[in-house]
């Protein structure tokens, strides 16, 4: 990801960058969403992890693995692709599309919770929403995100949030994963160095 | 009538003179002359040719008066050096009778920018049925030496045995459109490596080849003149060389555009580059450009085929074939065969008034002789902007292009069409 | 990428894939209850056509609905005849009404060229004269990906009338690039001068049919109309059926893998045989359903993102 255009164009100034999570924190924060999520599900039954692309997918399995370790349930994972669902198409140059891959069972009459890295302005979830709608009709949606750095856009909040980050908006979250990126981390860039 | 001194002008390549125009004719040809009445232009770096004589022009009048007009393609031609052009004959009314080609006649001499010397047709109507009136041609007032079907091919052998036969009681010449009708039904371009690309009809070389073949064999057969309009064929070169090297009166022009531009120019699918014969390959363009340095072919002629816009402006199949060449054909003969003043001169002007019959054209500026000629700056290099030429149409290929040499004043019988690069009228 | 989509020859392997593995994703729509998505929500794509292609249009439109574009279907037959609005004035018109691509079928080769410089959008070319139909070459690639696994090395016949058909000239462009091997068969008078040169250096030309066969893993039969036998490039059709059309006997000489290909619309009897089209072997069906798949992706790509 880029740095987000300077605020102000002079006087030119060292962009900071502070590192939010590190690997070991970033493992323990995923820990902690798989027993909320077991908890508030009482034991992920009848239960479907959709991780949005990109990042949200490896962050789906992983969860998966946790609960699977820790109550011993196997919860399916898929992947929901929401490129042909963004609003903000026409903004960019042509996005290319991935696939979208539900788990054997399907999601009718599940509990489906999207899985993804950073929740922003609402606007992956609003199509990853109507994505939903039109693969399947789940019995509830929920949400679980890594990082919730504020500054929502539509009415749309997180179940299961594993770290909140206060940001301005002149800074960007940047999150690695070692399955992508090969490590794990959450770093702020900042447009105002603190 | 105003005179004209024309100083330190190179007459076809030779050393700089003076040259005065006075009455009509070349008065005075030498170094340092002097006339105190006479309009001056200063000749220094420029070339003098005889006045270019076209073989092959379509002025479109009568009938598309919206795509060119005689007047309009007079003033083409005289800023494009030429001060005589032979008009073909597939106007609406066709040029086939007396009466059409006179009143073509008529409208040059009203012009008054270049003699016009009509051309008539072979066959009523162009159909390649019945031979037209080409006596009753000749003996008019245009009194038409030159007889084509151009467009057309005189397909039937019969005919055209017979049309070369028969002009022989007044000295008359065919121009033959060689091209075999049934080897180019709906042809759209040169047959070969492009067309295949561009899934257009193809053209085939041997269209051309087999008519310029078997009309040799005819002309020698019944000792009659033939003249070959756009040979566009490195074939049709080999056939001309035996005919010549054997004695048949045959002669061929060859056009500017067959000398400079190939089939590639089709893959825009711009009908701009659509004509007919079609644009050949870079071998054939080679082979064309030595026939005319060694004589097999004897004439550069423009082939001038001015198009309306809408007949264009279309998908390539439904486009009229035809390019202008009348203003860009002294630029394309420079850049293709370099500043050989002498060879040009013989190419655009001394020959196609032999062969055209055109006494008083084609003559090098010499003292008494008409003061038909034209004033080129070599060194000059102009980029073709279609908006800007004279022509009615603006169906040029060389849109862009920038191409060496300009016209700088063009002369009729001693009174200037063109002068500084501007028609007088 | 690319604005228009005129040629087979427009894509290197890159994009070509990229569509291919676009269609796969557009597939999976067909498999759903709402058949539908929105990313071209607000676009307009017309369907403009100077031939009558019922399957190629319908195919096209389902396309740009499935992808939620408004369209509308401008069916201009015969006005070239009848000298009725030029190209170019229609252009104009598609141009003022927000065109963002239009769909040309046009019987004059290079119509969509013509039309790309007329238009502000997206032109795609769905068949011009004698000359190419891109599409159809990327659905035939992508129902030869679905059914053998991969394209590069693969060899390919392409039998029948080469010389008129958009196909085979779109198809010898793309596969091409895509790593096949095309290997062209019919009467020499069906087969275009410099094919190699022309498309693709690698091209091998046959004219048996028989010797061809049981070295390819896909048998493309091209579309012959009769009407070609009144103009000389072949005897008769009961001949043609002879020498190149594929029937049971043939087809048992091909490898046990190998596919028959057919772009549609047959002349059974003459280039296949019933029991050829209505074979396992044969794709022709998929190929209709592949095509929405492919022509959603091209529309996608052509459409999806400010490409301007």
């Amino acid at each position: 990801m880029a740095y987000p255009p300077a605020a102000r164009s002079s006087p030119p100034r060292q962009p900071s960058v502070k590192v939010i999570l590190a690997s070991a924190d970033v493992q323990r924060v995923v820990d902690r969403i798989a027993h909320q999520i077991l908890e508030k599900t009482q034991g992920a039954a009848n239960t479907v992890l959709l991780g949005i692309p990109t990042r949200g997918t490896p962050l789906a399995r992983r969860l998966a693995d946790r609960i699977s370790t820790f109550e011993d349930v196997a919860v399916p994972v898929g992947v929901l692709d929401i490129t042909l669902y963004r609003d903000d198409l026409r903004r960019h140059a042509t996005r290319a599309v991935g696939p979208t891959e539900l788990p054997p069972g399907g999601i009718d009459g599940k509990r489906v919770i999207l899985v993804d890295d950073v929740l922003f302005s609402g606007r992956t979830v609003r199509a990853a929403l109507d994505a939903l709608n039109d693969v399947g009709r789940p019995a509830s949606v929920q949400l679980a995100v890594l990082v919730d750095r504020g500054h929502r856009e539509l009415p749309i909040r997180a179940d299961y949030v594993g770290k909140n980050i206060p940001t301005s908006l002149a800074e960007s979250v940047k999150v690695t994963l070692a399955e992508i990126d090969g490590t794990d981390e959450v770093k702020l860039y900042g447009g105002t160095a603190s | 009538m105003t005179a004209y001194l024309i100083t330190s002008v190179s007459v076809v390549g030779a050393a700089p003179t003076d040259l005065l125009i006075r009455d009509g004719v070349i008065a005075e040809v030498g170094p340092d002359l002097t006339a105190p009445d006479a309009t001056v232009i200063d000749g220094t770096g420029l070339v003098a040719l005889p006045g270019l004589v076209d073989l092959h022009t379509h002025l479109r009048e009568p009938g598309r008066e919206d795509a060119e007009t005689v007047e309009s393609g007079s003033r083409a031609a005289a800023l494009g050096g030429y001060t005589a052009v032979c008009a073909m004959a597939n106007t609406s009314p066709v040029a086939d009778t007396a009466g059409v080609v006179e009143q073509v006649w008529r409208l040059g001499r009203e012009a008054g920018l270049v003699d016009v010397q009509p051309i008539g047709a072979v066959t009523v109507g162009l159909a390649g049925e019945r031979l037209a009136e080409l006596g009753a041609m000749a003996d008019s007032a245009a009194r038409v030496r030159i007889f084509s079907d151009d467009g057309h091919c005189v397909a039937d052998p019969k005919l055209m045995r017979r049309a070369l036969e028969y002009v022989k009681a007044f000295d008359g010449i065919i121009a033959q459109h060689a091209e075999e009708p049934r080897l180019t039904e709906g042809a759209q371009m040169h047959e070969g490596e492009v067309s295949t690309r561009l899934g257009l009809i193809g053209w085939p070389a041997v269209a051309e080849e087999a008519i310029i073949a078997r009309d040799v064999l005819l002309a020698e057969h019944v000792g009659s003149r033939l003249h070959v309009c756009h040979v566009s064929t490195a074939g049709s070169v080999e056939v001309l060389r035996q005919a010549k090297a054997r004695g048949v009166r045959v002669s061929a022009e060859v056009t500017p555009h067959h000398l400079l531009l190939t089939d590639e120019r089709a893959e825009s699918y711009d009908p701009v580059f659509k004509v007919n014969p079609p644009l050949r390959t870079a071998a054939d363009i080679a082979a064309l450009r030595a026939a005319l340095a060694d004589g097999v072919i004897d004439v550069i002629a423009t082939d001038h085929a001015p198009h309306a816009v809408e007949d264009k402006e279309c998908e390539w199949a439904y486009a009229r074939p035809g390019m202008l060449g009348l203003e860009t054909a002294l630029s394309i003969a420079l850049d293709v065969l370099g500043p050989e003043w002498d060879l040009i001169a013989e190419r655009m002007s001394r020959t196609p008034a032999r062969i055209a019959g055109l006494t008083g054209h084609g003559v090098d500026p010499a003292p008494g002789v008409p003061a038909n000629l034209t004033v080129i700056d070599p060194a000059a290099r102009r980029t073709i902007d279609p908006a800007e030429l004279a022509s009615r149409s603006r169906n040029t290929p060389y849109a862009r292009m920038t191409l060496p040499g300009r016209i700088v004043a063009t002369f009729l019988r001693g009174e200037p069409t063109v002068l500084d690069g501007k028609a007088v009228k | 990428m690319i604005k228009h989509l005129l040629s087979g020859g427009d894509l290197d392997a890159d994009t070509a894939t990229e569509i291919l593995d676009t269609a796969a994703e557009m597939a999976t729509v067909a498999g759903r209850e709402i058949k539908k998505l929105p990313a071209l929500r607000g676009r307009t794509v017309v369907n403009l056509f100077y031939e009558d292609s019922t399957r190629t249009r319908i195919s096209f439109e389902a396309a740009a609905k499935r992808l939620s574009a408004d369209v509308i279907n401008f069916s201009a037959k015969g006005s070239s005849v009848t000298k009725g609005e030029s190209l170019k004035d229609t252009a104009l018109t598609l141009q003022a009404m927000g065109a963002d691509a239009v769909v040309i079928r046009h019987p004059a080769s290079g119509a969509p060229h013509r039309l790309a410089n007329w238009v502000d959008g997206s032109v795609v070319n769905a068949g011009d004269g004698t000359h190419e139909h891109p599409t159809q070459a990327l659905l035939d690639a992508y129902t030869m990906r679905a059914r053998l696994g991969r394209l590069a090395g693969l060899s390919v016949a392409v039998v029948g009338d080469v010389l008129h058909s958009r196909v085979a000239r779109s198809n010898v462009l793309l596969l091409s690039t895509l790593g096949a091997k095309v290997t062209l068969v019919g009467p020499p008078t069906l087969i275009p001068v410099d094919i190699a040169g022309a498309l693709a250096p690698g091209t091998d030309v046959s004219y048996d049919l028989d010797s061809v066969l049981p070295n390819v893993d896909v048998v493309m039969m091209l579309r012959v109309q009769r009407e070609r036998m009144n103009d000389s490039y072949f005897p008769s059709a009961r001949e043609y059926a002879r020498r190149y059309g594929l029937d049971g006997p043939r087809m048992r000489r091909l490898p046990e893998h190998a596919i028959v290909m057919h772009p549609g619309p047959m002349n059974r009897g003459m280039e296949i045989t019933p029991e050829v089209a209505d074979s396992p072997r044969s794709t022709i069906v998929e190929q209709v359903t592949n095509g929405v798949s492919v022509r959603m992706a091209v529309l996608y790509l052509l459409l999806g993102g400010n490409n301007r």
